[in-house]
């Protein structure tokens, strides 16, 4: 075996790489047929059910992007969107706790690439298993005629793509600052519940500061309620520039966190082995 | 030493507890340098920083020529790692999970399946290329680390502790394999409490509570006796001290 090789350190060295990592965590998806239907099923349970029950008790005015009333349906698909990509970010952290729990995360942290590289082909990775899951749901949606305009199902991807990248990237500075995976549910359930119902998923923000007015700012300022609307703009074919602004903000902060979090100066794995 | 693996002045704190201290130690190309030391000794650590999971301002670890801290993704290029923790995916095949590793090291198509393919024959794994990791047995899946991270032809191999949990024949073979990549002209860094895996004219560090106790020749270092009563002796059981002396 030929030894003293140069490591080839080249541009499509790195799309290789990238590659790879999409490839096996595409292959890990599809031996995982529970988690893609879990994944279905919750949206679809609150689509078909809690939005059936909540149709008579929730009244909606039309507010943008809306042109007309809507029914409650209508409105809970951005977030039912958005619900979807918020737990695979955080179903991927989990499976990077496990990964640092057995060992694989190393084998991916030494091979011969920037860390930030490594880490940002894993957040492309689980985003891409999230668009296309999301894609599933609204193709379901679509089937109980809950429809969008045509030209709405494309103008979305960016906005999932960037919402996904978000939430991934939360998960993934989750990830490495939660030491063990059993502290992992708890997390679990400090993020994601309060960011979902402290957000404009399943009732418009107006809603809230009926009741309160400060639920209302604090889920203003959610940076999963921006997500929400982002994509509910992107939906109906229209740009949320604020929303866009907020998403990117957040995005740039949570990845700033998970390298700071992934810094081997830190040390991650600085734990007794 | 161009193409060896050169530790210096290596020291690192887990907070106020010294986990090593001031380790220095040279393994040279075409040896089998085993780093021997009890529970706690430091080993996992020195492999952390080694191949830099974690990082430590004081010290230098050169790897074939390149120091690691200032070019670490040319010296993690020169390195093959067996991981004390399995790091398979249990539900990928044998082949898909050298593929994947190969692509992390920038090698694809035709050059990547050659590059497996030559790996698994080495470790005699090339018939189990199809199969499921979760279908192999402890031992075949350690061959299977094993053939992953020679994929790249590297010029150091560490492997931290690869034996845990085999059993003996899996053992010895594993052992028996990794001597000979030594002696083929491979630079090995082979962590072990176990002084079995050892042989006479192995080069040998002792690491005791994060400090190279010895560093030579295996026979040398057992002095005329056995090594394990040796290895005891030094790193502090009173039994053996008793029966080995000073």
């Amino acid at each position: 075996m030929r030894r003293g090789r140069d490591c080839r350190i080249r541009p499509v060295t790195w799309l290789i790489a990238l590659r790879a990592i999409v490839a096996r965590e595409g292959l890990r998806f599809l031996h995982q047929r529970e988690r893609f239907l879990a994944a279905l099923v919750r949206p679809l349970v609150w689509l078909l059910v809690f939005a059936a029950g909540f149709r008579a008790a929730l009244g909606l005015s039309i507010l943008p992007p809306y042109q007309t009333y809507i029914t409650y349906e209508t409105y809970i698909v951005p977030g039912l969107c958005g619900m979807i990509l918020l737990f695979n970010g955080m179903q991927s952290s989990l499976s990077l706790v496990y990964d640092r729990e057995m060992g694989s995360m190393r084998l991916l942290l030494t091979a011969p690439l920037p860390r930030w590289w490594l880490l940002l082909s894993k957040l492309i990775a689980s985003t891409a298993i999230s668009v296309l899951q999301v894609y599933a749901f609204l193709a379901i949606a679509l089937a109980f005629g809950i429809e969008m305009p045509p030209w709405g199902y494309l103008t979305v991807l960016p906005a999932l793509v960037l919402a996904g990248l978000m939430l991934g990237a939360l998960g993934l500075a989750l990830s490495s600052l939660v030491k063990q995976l059993e502290n992992f549910a708890g997390v679990m359930n400090f993020v994601i519940f309060p960011m979902f119902f402290l957000s404009s998923a399943l009732y418009p923000l107006w809603k809230m500061a009926e009741s309160s007015p400060l639920l209302r700012d604090v889920s203003a300022a959610n940076p999963f309620s921006h997500a929400v609307e982002l994509i509910r703009f992107a939906l109906y074919t229209e740009l949320n520039a604020a929303a866009l602004l907020w998403t990117l903000l957040a995005t740039l902060a949570f990845a700033a966190l998970a390298l700071w979090g992934y810094d081997p100066a830190r040390g991650l794995v600085r734990r007794k082995g | 030493m161009t193409q060896g693996l050169t530790v210096a002045d290596l020291s690192f704190s887990y907070g106020a507890r010294r986990a090593l201290d001031g380790v220095s130690f040279a393994c040279a190309p075409g040896r089998f340098t085993a780093l021997l030391g009890p529970n706690g000794a430091g080993k996992s650590t020195l492999f952390a920083l080694l191949t830099r999971l974690f990082t430590t301002p004081s010290g230098t670890v050169t790897i074939a020529g390149h120091d690691l801290s200032r070019h670490p993704r040319r010296a993690l290029g020169r390195m093959g790692i067996v991981f004390q923790q399995p790091t398979l995916d249990l539900d990928l095949t044998v082949h898909q999970n050298l593929h994947y590793f190969a692509a992390l090291h920038g090698l694809s198509g035709r050059d990547a399946r050659v590059r497996i393919d030559r790996s698994l024959d080495r470790l005699s794994m090339a018939e189990r290329a199809g199969e499921r990791v979760r279908d192999l047995n402890g031992g075949h899946r350690r061959r299977t680390e094993l053939a992953r991270a020679l994929i790249h032809a590297p010029s150091v191999l560490l492997c931290d502790e690869p034996t845990v949990g085999l059993d003996a024949a899996s053992r010895h073979a594993i052992t028996a394999h990794v001597h000979d990549l030594a002696r083929d002209g491979l630079t090995v860094l082979w962590a072990t409490h176990l002084t079995d895996e050892i042989r006479p004219d192995d080069h040998l560090l002792v690491l005791h509570q994060g400090r190279i106790l010895r560093d030579g020749t295996a026979s040398r270092i057992a002095e005329g006796v056995d090594l394990s009563d040796r290895f005891l002796a030094l790193t502090g059981a009173p039994d053996a001290a008793d029966r080995v002396g000073p």
